[in-house]
């Protein structure tokens, strides 16, 4: 491998042989073997820590299939789907409640955490903000809200806001950032105040934008709110959570068909939006 | 049409209708839905104080237990390569049948179809709560929930990817004379290779941030420290892991984004 | 020495591409085919290498009956077949040399292959080939940072890096500018010469098949309607194969006109080759 590349330029007739390798996207040869050997220390690190054996894996099996045999067939008790109903209705109110009140809090953050309109300290401090509510997972924001609040949607409501803010005053950033900026100086130089300059020099640039992107949220947002319940901040998680410790394996396979079924049709419901949209 | 005063407007009608009536329906949801919910204001009007109580409850972090978590961080970070692998290789086969132009038949293009969306609807923790059933408590549950988790969003996209391969390329390379093997090797590898090491090394990165709330159903990583801590209210622990989540999740983040550069 | 018999090709769909094409090309000729678009060339030339799969008919290089070839053997014999692609058909992706080198993989292991680890001598013939093309110092730029001129280059490097005993060309002047297409056709007259070896370019660019080739291939609608030397490519045979008009009376009769005529003609050309081709107009 440690051949040395001679000079490809001139002496065409040279009996001397030119040899190739083949170039790396890395600093240097020894740079990439050293990345690679990273790479597959880190697994087998992990593979060897993690102590799966074959063993292991293979006996879970024989579990998951009486697991799927008490799945089967799912519940279809006329209560149990009422009151799944009723949880499903819940858990896209609080969808819907959390994307307007995360997306009406993102906007500060969203318009501070643009680089070409927000000054300094303000952009470090909205960057802050939108890193830490895009690190730390729903879950664990939920159970802090649940704690904080008590059991029932607006635990589930504060979790989901605050995990959009994040999602959305990044990307809505980003598109403030693309803005044509000659658009605003023009708005500017007539004499417009601050307020004036954002209301009639940014915004319209960004409404389609912003629509696209509320939409895509609240579809994520649909998503969230379907589990959100299992720590027990409403919506149809709580049913989940609940026929899983009373081992109600059927009704969780219905649950779970339901929530599959709103996630298709709030992605699709978004898909289309979207595309009328942009 | 002649001589009259032309007018003008952004959208024709129908398609004003459609926004104007969107915009209302919108509205109206949510409106219900606050109804629905049925939530008193007094709640909402004093929940800022009592998560801001809950705040000062959580400072100074308690930085002294830290040195406890290394392990079960580390666990973390295990439980989302090792399922990010798993997953990349269950997902190769699934894209291959999801791709419009190389699955063999409607059939298994409807089982890939189905495979995806399966695996993207149900959350990591749901997959989590049956695999616990399935494997016991512990890392291999959450291993495996992330790995099935993580099948639909690589079969997805890389099966995106190769319906965009080229194969012009691929006959260039048909035409003088190279085996299958090499066909591969040469002419369609070198057009997913970037796009499958970015994506596994960004679901890599989303995985370190799903598996630290695996603990909370006893599939092991930090969320198991964490859940502790909180079901004892030890908040100023709980403040200190939070910190130690987020400084690794950003850190897999910088890792993520990086590699992603580089591969083209 | 490259022989059709009867080449032909109909789509599942039902179009039917080509008709009873038969064709001799030999020695060092300059072959270009030229017609209207949808006429076949396109088929034609990937019928040869069977990259498109002939329905009727035979194909010949010298002693190995393509056609009657299974997959083992038909991809020894593709190494004997350089293509030049209309749209390079160049991996993007790699670099100019490991495109280069992609000529001899059928001469490597897949595991050599995999390495990008070919014999030295290849790898010498390589960067003749590239300075010779023009692309000296590129080897270690990728492919998608060249001009559509450059790719061709590539392309026609990759090509004859399998030191074939045909040179195909499918279009290769058509996804580029005019001053290009001179140099690039001028580049496979040369290598022509070179090399010894017969160059079949299909092509639709009448002037650019005039001023190059040493003989003309007219295909009109699947059937092979013109065959002759360059300077024998009049307004009326253009006619016929652009517009599929009758064609006059004497050659009409003339029952060497249509496809006999070829041995005798390629022949000729063959040997005259290098002397009496038109260098181009500029």
């Amino acid at each position: 491998m440690a051949t040395e590349s001679s000079s490809p330029t001139g002496s065409a007739g040279a009996a001397d042989r030119r040899t190739w390798q083949r170039p790396t996207a890395f600093r240097s040869r020894r740079v990439k073997w050293l990345v690679y050997g990273i790479v597959l220390a880190v697994i087998a690190w992990s593979v060897t820590s993690l102590r799966i054996t074959p063993g292991r894996f293979l006996s879970g099996f024989g579990y998951g299939y009486e697991l799927i045999n008490s799945m089967l067939p799912p519940e279809t008790g006329q209560e149990n789907l009422l009151r799944l109903a009723d949880r499903m209705v819940e858990t896209i109110a609080m969808a819907m409640v959390a994307t307007v009140a995360g997306i009406g809090m993102s906007l500060p953050v969203a318009f501070g955490a643009a680089e070409n309109i927000s000054p300094r300290p303000t952009y470090y401090l909205s960057r802050g903000i939108i890193s830490v509510s895009r690190a730390i997972d729903g879950l664990i924001v939920a159970i802090v809200a649940v704690i904080a609040l008590g059991f029932g949607p607006l635990a589930g409501i504060v979790a989901i806001s605050f995990k959009t803010i994040g999602f959305f005053s990044k990307l809505f950033a980003e598109d403030l950032e693309d803005i044509d900026m000659g658009g605003v100086e023009a708005v500017e130089a007539t004499g417009a105040s601050r307020f004036q300059t954002l209301v009639y020099g940014v915004v319209p640039q960004v409404v389609p934008r912003f629509a696209g992107l509320a939409v895509y949220r609240w579809d994520i947002n649909i998503r969230s709110s379907t589990i959100v319940g299992i720590v027990g901040a409403g919506g149809v998680g709580v049913l989940l959570q609940r026929a899983y410790s009373r081992y109600e394996y059927d009704y969780v396979a219905a649950i779970l068909v339901a929530i599959i079924a709103v996630v298709l049709v709030a992605e699709f419901v978004s898909a289309v939006v979207r595309r009328r949209v942009q | 049409m002649a001589g009259a005063t032309r007018e003008w407007s952004r959208f024709d009608a129908r398609e004003r209708l459609f926004r104007i009536g969107g915009a209302l329906v919108a509205v109206a949801v949510v409106v219900a839905s606050w109804e629905w919910l049925d939530m008193s204001l007094q709640y909402v009007t004093t929940a800022p104080a009592q998560v801001g109580d809950l705040l000062g409850r959580m400072y100074p972090p308690d930085w002294g237990y830290l040195p406890n978590a290394v392990g079960p961080l580390a666990e973390t970070i295990q439980i989302a390569v090792v399922g990010t692998i798993a997953a990349v290789a269950m997902a190769a086969p699934v894209a291959y049948i999801t791709a419009e132009n190389t699955t063999p038949n409607r059939a298994t293009y409807a089982l890939g179809k189905l495979i995806v969306t399966v695996s993207r609807s149900v959350h990591t923790i749901v997959w989590a709560l049956l695999f616990v059933v399935m494997f016991g408590p512990g890392a291999l549950a959450g291993t495996v929930a992330t790995a099935v988790r993580s099948i639909g969003f690589l079969a997805k996209l890389l099966g995106e990817e190769i319906e965009e391969i080229n194969f012009g390329q691929v006959e260039g390379i048909r035409a003088v004379g190279a085996s299958p093997a090499q066909l591969l090797i040469y002419g369609i590898v070198p057009q997913i290779k970037p796009a499958l090491v970015g994506l596994t090394v960004y679901r890599w990165d989303i995985n370190v941030r799903a598996a630290t709330i695996l603990g909370f159903v006893g599939a092991g990583g930090i969320g198991v420290q964490l859940f502790e801590a909180i079901d004892s209210f030890a908040w100023r622990t709980v403040s200190a892991l939070l910190f130690a989540i987020l400084a690794v999740v950003l850190v897999s983040e910088g890792i993520s984004a990086y590699a992603r550069r580089k591969v083209r | 020495m490259l022989e059709t018999e009867k080449l032909g090709k109909t789509y599942p769909t039902g179009d039917e591409a080509l008709r009873d094409v038969s064709v001799r090309i030999d020695g060092r000729e300059v072959v270009a085919m030229i017609g209207p678009s949808g006429a076949g060339k396109s088929t034609f030339v990937r019928c040869i290498n069977r990259l498109v799969e002939p329905t009727t008919g035979s194909v010949r290089l010298d002693d190995t009956e393509l056609t009657a070839l299974d997959d083992d053997e038909l991809r020894d014999a593709r190494r004997n077949i350089g293509m030049v692609f209309q749209e390079y058909n160049l991996v993007e992706r790699l670099t100019v040399m490991e495109n280069v080198l992609s000529g001899r993989l059928g001469y490597v292991s897949n595991w050599a292959a995999l390495r990008r680890n070919f014999p030295p001598e290849d790898v010498e013939r390589a960067y003749e080939l590239l300075d010779l093309v023009g692309l000296d110092d590129m080897e270690n730029k990728r492919v998608d940072e060249l001009s559509g001129g450059q790719r061709q280059r590539v392309g026609i490097a990759r090509a004859v890096v399998q030191e074939p005993k045909i040179l195909l060309a499918d279009e290769p002047t058509s996804s580029l500018d005019p001053e290009t297409s001179r140099d690039v056709m001028e580049l496979l007259t040369d290598i022509a010469e070179d090399r010894d070896v017969p160059v079949l370019i299909n092509i639709h660019e009448v002037d650019l098949a005039e001023a190059y080739a040493d003989r003309i291939l007219g295909l009109h609608a699947g059937e092979l309607v013109f065959d002759g030397p360059a300077s024998d490519l009049t307004e009326e045979s253009k006619g016929v194969i652009y517009r599929g008009e009758e064609p006059p009376e004497s050659a009409a009769t003339d029952p060497d006109w249509l496809s006999g005529a070829s041995d005798e003609s390629s022949s000729r050309n063959g040997s005259n080759a290098g002397s009496d081709r038109v260098p181009a107009e500029d």
